[in-house]
Parts: structure tokens; C-alpha cells; sequence
């Protein structure tokens, strides 16, 4: 099957972008380069193009107990226009996804789903939607959105938009915001590590949008910013991919984050027991950080070995930009976890040393 | 993306230069544009032997890691050690800074490489 192209295609295309098929969309990895359109976010701004990102909506009476049955987090905490990260777990613990959930009201939820996933999303909620009584909708194909990111972001949209941003909370959405003419739904989330929105809109608006903010943001820098850079950036602020510190296989404990996980939630949730089970009794194994104290890169696959045992394997690993060290995520049997252990990363045919680190990367 | 004259190339974007029975090994510019910026190699031990198509060096992007691959066989007898410092020189100029050096076991195996307007066309086809 070919790759589908976001409404931005041909944007990319003209802006010189390298573009990859990349979990069936055709995107950028970069344009001018990883390395500068990931200094470009950390300290000014950039534009990413996030079309590819699933929505599905979830509406009717029962939405709140429904979204909150299948979701790891405490959806009842949260208020209209505001928004939560959580997972969405296999009865095993596994993760089916993770996603945002946006509250428009308690009858009314939008889900911003993993481009990877949305169809096998998209029936996982089907098929547990038993006799709440909702209606269910993936919209995916109808919304395009963008990602602007940096500590310059609200500056520059701000120039778009009569509406007053900076009442924008973080983690808060703003519904029927004008941006540069278009209708658009904004949120303060991201995915970097720095402030910045998300703007969804109508396929054919988001390329206005899109068009507005690179020329808006001219006189402070602004880039436009590939998939490269977006995985760098969020490695660096400790944010999880799918499919990498978490996946069908791995719980959200083991990834790290509890948090996002309400066990003594009072209502149930999919996975709601064998999670608490698997934290009551301890937990085999869990992702750490690790910094290589040798020559190399440790790479997302990569085994990691302790005194000649294999204890389990990288995630995600780079020569971090923002750092200048080599730094990486490693799912490994707990009783390696403490900090400053030493353990070994096989790089190719060569075993590298590294040592346990916090898994808070980027200190802000 | 730059051919430099006179060279041997791979399919795999390596480049030899032949000076007697000794070939010097590095990667084409279009292999480090690919790459983009370059921030690690790895090279092998001086007094290693490869046979040709073996691995012997790794160059990694902030992306990726790619394998270097022997285009002839042969024993390491020098290693570009500035290239360890400083990984950015294969993009400032792939053709100047080479990996290694090596002496080759068997010159026939030159015979299976592209020469440069082979390699021009080889490139024209994979965009």
C-alpha cells in the first residue's frame, strides 16, 4: 500500500523537506537539517507538520464513563477545554496506545491517537464499547494539524489570532480560535519539551495555517521542523514513543510512568488488575536511563548486558543535541535500575560501558 | 551531490582510491548528504582483515547508524584518527577525508567496482 500524503505534502515538497514514509504517511525527516531544526525549538521556534496524528471522537451520554473505563488515567479529574495524557491498556497490561484526551464536555471527548494505530485504535474502542450508550467516530481523514514549538511559539501565533493565547493553559484547548482566517480547535501540548500549541483545523485551512506561521514567525527564526528533530526533542524531555519505551508488550509501569496510571482509581479500567498486581508484586523490569561512559552510540535495539548476562535492551538512544552526551533509554531487569550502575551496551561486535542515569534528561 | 574523478565506487556508496597495492577507503558524498550530520565513526584496529563486502567502520548520523563496507578485501594499515575528533569532516568533504587504508589481497577483486561516470549513472537511478 502507498504511503498517504497530509494535506502538506506538497508545502514539504516545495520547502526542500527529505520526505520518508513514515508509519504510512509521507513526511519530512528534515528539512534543513536534524540538528539545527532541533536548536531551532529549544531556543526559538519551529513548525511541524502533525497531520498524520489520528482523532477519534467519542460522544453521548455515557462519553466521561466510557473514556474513562478504557483510559489508565483519571479521566474525571479533568474539566471542559481541558486536556490529559494517559494510556489505553490490553486486559495483560500492555499498551494498546498512548494518547491526549480532550474534554469539550462531559458528553463530548476528542482523542488524539498515534498515526501508527489508529485503526487498530479505532476498533479497540468499538470493541469495548459494550452497552454504554456513545456514538464513536475516527475522523482522522477530515482534520490536519500542526505543532508549533518553541519558547517564541505563542509570540508568533499570537500575531495570528485576535484571541488572547496566554489564556490558553497548559494541558487547556481553546475551541473555534481564528488563526490567520481558518477555524481551528488550539491546545498548549506538544511534544518537545518546550511550550507551544497544537492547532487542528479542516484539511484545506491547515495549509493556510500553516503558510501564516512560517511567515509570521520570519523575524524570530522561525523553521520548519521534521520528524528527525521531533524525536530527538522528545527523547530529550523524557517523553515516550510508542513502539519504543512502550507497546503492546510493555506496561506503562515498566515504561516509568505511574503517574498516568490511577490504580486506586475508584471505577474500572481495562487493565486495572493485572496492573496493580504486577506493581504490587514488583516489577521485573523498567526503563532507565543510561549515558555511555565509551566511545559509541547506543541504539534503539541495542542489548544491554550486565557481567555477560543479557539484561535487556535500548529503546531509544542518541547523541542527544541539546547535551552533547551520549544518552539513551534502556528496558532493563530491575535490580540494574539504581543509579550509577554499570552496565554494557553491544554495539555491533564491541560491548561499550554505560552507567545508570536519571531518565530527566533536559533539566528545565 | 559531487563525483570525485578517478575513483573506484560501491552500490553502497563507499569510495577506493588505488595507489599500488595499497587502496584508500572513505564514504562518497552522496552517502554523507544522506547521512546528514555525522557525529560518530567507528574504524577498525590497524592490522585488521576484511574480506571484501565485510563491515569494517560504522559512520552514525544523529538518526542512524550505517555500516561502512570493505569494497576490496584486504589489512587495515592506516586509520584517518581525526575523523574520531572530529566526525562533522566527512561532511565538509567525503573525498578528502578518508577511513582507512589498506593493502589489498587481491587486486582483481577492482575489477567489480563502478568507475566514476558508472557511479554517476548508478546515482542518477536511485533518486
Amino acid at each position: 500500500m502507498d504511503a498517504k500524503k497530509t494535506p502538506l505534502y506538497e508545502e514539504h515538497v516545495k520547502l526542500g523537506g527529505n520526505v520518508v514514509d513514515y508509519a504510512g504517511w509521507f513526511l519530512p525527516v528534515q528539512y534543513e537539517g536534524l540538528v539545527p531544526e532541533h536548536e531551532a525549538v529549544r531556543n526559538a521556534v519551529g513548525l511541524f507538520d502533525v497531520s498524520h496524528m489520528g482523532e477519534i471522537t467519542i460522544k453521548g451520554k455515557d462519553a466521561l464513563a466510557f473514556v474513562d473505563y478504557l483510559m489508565t488515567n483519571d479521566i474525571t479529574t479533568i474539566v471542559d477545554n481541558q486536556v490529559i495524557y494517559t494510556f489505553m491498556c490490553h486486559p495483560t497490561g500492555g499498551v494498546v496506545d498512548d494518547l491526549l484526551v480532550y474534554r469539550y464536555d462531559g458528553e463530548f471527548f476528542y482523542l488524539v491517537v498515534n498515526a501508527a494505530n489508529i485503526d487498530k485504535d479505532h476498533k479497540w474502542i468499538l470493541d469495548n464499547k459494550g452497552d454504554f450508550d456513545v456514538r464513536i467516530e475516527n475522523i482522522s481523514d477530515s482534520v490536519g494539524e500542526v505543532a508549533i514549538q518553541g519558547p517564541l511559539a505563542e509570540k508568533v501565533l499570537q500575531k495570528l489570532t485576535d484571541y488572547d493565547l496566554s489564556q490558553i493553559k497548559f494541558f487547556h484547548l481553546k475551541r473555534d480560535v481564528e488563526v490567520a482566517g481558518v477555524n481551528c480547535m488550539v491546545s498548549r501540548t506538544g511534544y518537545t519539551g518546550e511550550d507551544g500549541f497544537e492547532v487542528y483545523s479542516d484539511n484545506e485551512g491547515i495549509v493556510k495555517v500553516w503558510n501564516a506561521i512560517l511567515e509570521a514567525g520570519k523575524d524570530e527564526g522561525i523553521k520548519p521542523t521534521g520528524l528527525g528533530c521531533r524525536d530527538t526533542l522528545r527523547f530529550e524531555a523524557s517523553l515516550p514513543l510508542y513502539g519504543h519505551e512502550m507497546d503492546d508488550e510493555i506496561t506503562p509501569l515498566e515504561a516509568g510512568f505511574k503517574y498516568f496510571v490511577k490504580l486506586d482509581k475508584k471505577s474500572d479500567f481495562i487493565g486495572k488488575d493485572v496492573l496493580n498486581k504486577m506493581w504490587s508484586e514488583g516489577l521485573k523490569r523498567k526503563l532507565a536511563g543510561i549515558e555511555l561512559l565509551d566511545r559509541g552510540i547506543a541504539r534503539e535495539g541495542y542489548e544491554v548486558y550486565k557481567d555477560g548476562e543479557k539484561i535487556g535492551h535500548v529503546t531509544t538512544g542518541y547523541k542527544s543535541p541539546t547535551l552533547d552526551k551520549v544518552i539513551g533509554n534502556a528496558l532493563i531487569k530491575t535490580e540494574f535500575t539504581e543509579l550509577g550502575t554499570e552496565v554494557d551496551v553491544k554495539i555491533r561486535n564491541k560491548f561499550a560501558k554505560a552507567k545508570v542515569i536519571s531518565k530527566k534528561f533536559l533539566k528545565k | 551531490m559531487k563525483v570525485a574523478k578517478g575513483l573506484f565506487y560501491t552500490k553502497d556508496h563507499e569510495w577506493v582510491k588505488v595507489d599500488g597495492d595499497v587502496v584508500v577507503i572513505g564514504i562518497s558524498d552522496y552517502a554523507q548528504h544522506h547521512l546528514g550530520d555525522i557525529v560518530y565513526v567507528e574504524l577498525p584496529d590497524v592490522d585488521d582483515e576484511f574480506e571484501k563486502g565485510e563491515d569494517f567502520a560504522a559512520v552514525e548520523s544523529v538518526k542512524a547508524a550505517s555500516d561502512v563496507y570493505m569494497p576490496v578485501g584486504g589489512k587495515v594499515v592506516a586509520i584517518n584518527e581525526e575523523l574520531m575528533d572530529d566526525p562533522a569532516l566527512l561532511n565538509t568533504d567525503a573525498f578528502e577525508n578518508w577511513l582507512i587504508k589498506a593493502e589489498m589481497a587481491d587486486k582483481a577483486e577492482l575489477e567489480e567496482l563502478m568507475n566514476d561516470e558508472d557511479y554517476e549513472k548508478f546515482l542518477a537511478e536511485e533518486e
